[in-house]
């Protein structure tokens, strides 16, 4: 019992220091990104004995910087919920990855590892709970804050939230529809099957449609831009004008966090996961009759390897979305969610049950 | 009246799809990320450095190449003896604009030129670099060429410049010692100037 509990905690600790590194990682790549795209060089000074390293301790400096200003809670403020809501948000978007795999199972001597901190088997469900009480730190945020437009970002993220989580949940259908199952670990074993003998049984193949409706209704999850409307520095500066220090910073943290949970959940639902391609346990099998054998800690390991590759993948392309699209309206937000992705993803679920249905005939 | 009716541009099919628009506004932007990463891969390595990789400068440490007819930091230009050709015409402080230059001339040692400044002040805190001082300096003593950008001071004072520092530019910090190579009596090193301050236009509050 003790070693099982110790293994989980272990898990736990390798995601959570991934996951907390990359996001600030992320605010490294977010400069060095925007800079590289408007021609610019970046943030460059910061400096560790003269070492400069092309930037990347500007992340180290914020930190600091952030931890030794002064903590300001409004007057008038509701002092309880001001504290408690950067907490909520970072809480949610980091309880996130506990469901989500990470690799395949690890066999040490006569031990099974599943390379996940949380086997549950409605994971999806949990998954998509988080993500949405996510949003319950924004809303506290801006309720809490006793400022209008604090409270007008607040109501914002709200109403994107409901919005786009119903596009999210029905585009999601159509692959729990496809694979037959809720549970993340099942769900990418099941992709690593190969559809007529060549192309990987990922998401992307399957259900393109639902790739799309998903991502666009992921990023509008994450409120960054295009879909940043909540926080809008432009207009209404956001729900946490009236945060300071490193309650402002872990609004910031759980933005970065959660650009990482929908780069996760896009890498296991659509693009296989940890499977890499052809790659079986007990080796790889191509299809054009080559196999080559491969330990078992090598095949654990590079999946591993395949699901971060991906999930980096994704965090660039969001990144490069970030700093290519323009916020959108008000109202075109609203129409885009409702009268665009809402339909899509509905019609899209009928269509992948009609062809489920004639396919399960016809076999 | 005439009633100029503008339409707004229809959006074509493809165009009301948005994501073939997005998928183009991604090609823009990577193509900018992955040429520039490209380029700064190849600097670190010392190759292709005519090209650059960025639009800015990295100010402190690489200048911009200015134009030459930029107006930049004032200077004095000097004789073969080292002397100021200035002949204290005092032209260039009465176009001034600002007012920001004061000259006080003394007698020329060599009888074939009439007079030379004893002090020429500069205050860069009054100036709009009009450049009038030196459109009309009959002697082309004092141009604007340095090249000089950096201006900034912690108080008013030390935002004057004096007739050292006009002289060699590389002088920020007023100096006592005299540069001149004949008798000249300087202010900052506490001798006894001739004239008097009150009888110079532009001078009053000083």
């Amino acid at each position: 019992m003790m070693e099982v509990l110790l293994i989980k905690v272990v898990l736990a600790g390798i995601v959570l220091f991934a996951v907390l590194n990359l996001a600030g990682f992320h605010t490294w790549v977010e400069r060095k990104q925007s800079a590289l795209i408007q021609d610019r060089i970046g943030a460059n000074r910061a400096a560790v004995l003269g070492f400069k390293l092309m930037g990347i301790f500007h992340g180290l400096a914020d930190v600091l910087k952030l931890f030794t200003k002064e903590d300001i809670v409004p007057a008038g403020a509701d002092r309880t919920l001001h504290t408690i809501a950067p907490f909520f948000s970072v809480f949610f978007a980091l309880v996130t990855f506990a469901a989500i795999p990470f690799g395949d199972q690890l066999i040490l001597g006569d031990r099974v590892i599943d390379l996940q901190v949380a086997g549950i088997n409605a994971a999806l469900l949990y998954v998509f709970a988080m993500l949405s009480l996510g949003v319950y730190g924004v809303i506290l945020a801006g309720f809490a804050s006793r400022n209008n437009y604090a409270l007008l970002g607040g109501l914002r993220a709200t109403a994107q939230m409901i919005s786009y989580e119903i596009a999210l949940g029905i585009s999601i259908m159509g692959v729990i529809m496809v694979y037959g199952t809720m549970d993340l670990a099942e769900l990418v074993r099941a992709q690593g099957e190969l559809l007529g003998g060549w192309l990987p049984k990922w998401g992307i193949f399957t259900q393109p449609v639902a790739f799309f409706v998903f991502v666009t209704a992921a990023l509008a999850e994450t409120k960054r831009l295009p879909f940043d409307l909540p926080e809008s520095e432009s207009e209404i500066v956001g729900y946490f004008v009236e945060y300071s220090g490193m309650k402002f910073g872990m609004f910031f943290l759980a933005d970065f966090l959660e650009t990482v949970v929908v780069a996760c959940l896009a890498t296991t639902l659509f693009f296989g996961g940890w499977q890499v391609p052809y790659l079986l346990p007990d080796g790889f099998h191509f299809p054009w009759g080559t196999t080559l054998a491969v330990p078992q800690w090598i095949y654990a390991l590079l999946g591993v390897a395949s699901f971060s590759v991906k999930g980096l993948f994704f965090c660039f392309v969001f990144m490069q979305l970030r700093w290519t699209v323009p916020r959108f309206r008000y109202d075109q937000l609203m129409k885009l969610g409702w009268r665009g992705l809402f339909p899509i993803a509905v019609v899209n679920v009928v269509l992948t049950a009609v062809v489920l249905l004639f396919l399960g005939e016809s076999s | 009246m005439a009633v100029k009716t503008v339409r707004r541009p229809e959006l074509t099919f493809w165009e009301k799809l948005y994501l073939p628009q997005i998928f183009c506004g991604l090609k823009i932007t990577s193509v900018h990320f992955f040429r520039n990463l490209f380029l700064h891969t190849a600097h670190l390595m010392g190759r292709l450095t005519h090209l650059r990789a960025a639009a800015t400068y990295q100010y402190p440490e690489e200048l911009r190449p200015l134009m030459s007819r930029y107006r930049s930091r004032h200077r004095l230009t000097l004789r073969e003896d080292g002397t100021p050709r200035c002949v204290g015409c005092m032209l260039c402080e009465t176009v001034c604009p600002a007012r920001c230059i004061t000259i006080v001339p003394d007698e020329h040692p060599d009888p074939n030129v009439e007079k030379y400044p004893i002090r020429f002040d500069i205050d860069l805190g009054v100036c709009v670099y009009c450049g009038y001082c030196v459109e009309v300096c009959p002697e082309d003593a004092i141009r604007m060429d340095t090249g000089i950008l950096d201006l900034a001071a912690y108080s008013r004072e030390a935002m004057q410049l004096d007739i050292h520092e006009l002289m060699d530019p590389k002088l920020r910090k007023p100096i006592g010692e005299c540069k001149l190579t004949f008798p000249h009596r300087c202010s900052l090193s506490g001798g006894e100037m001739k004239g008097s301050w009150e009888g110079i236009a532009g001078s009053q509050g000083r």
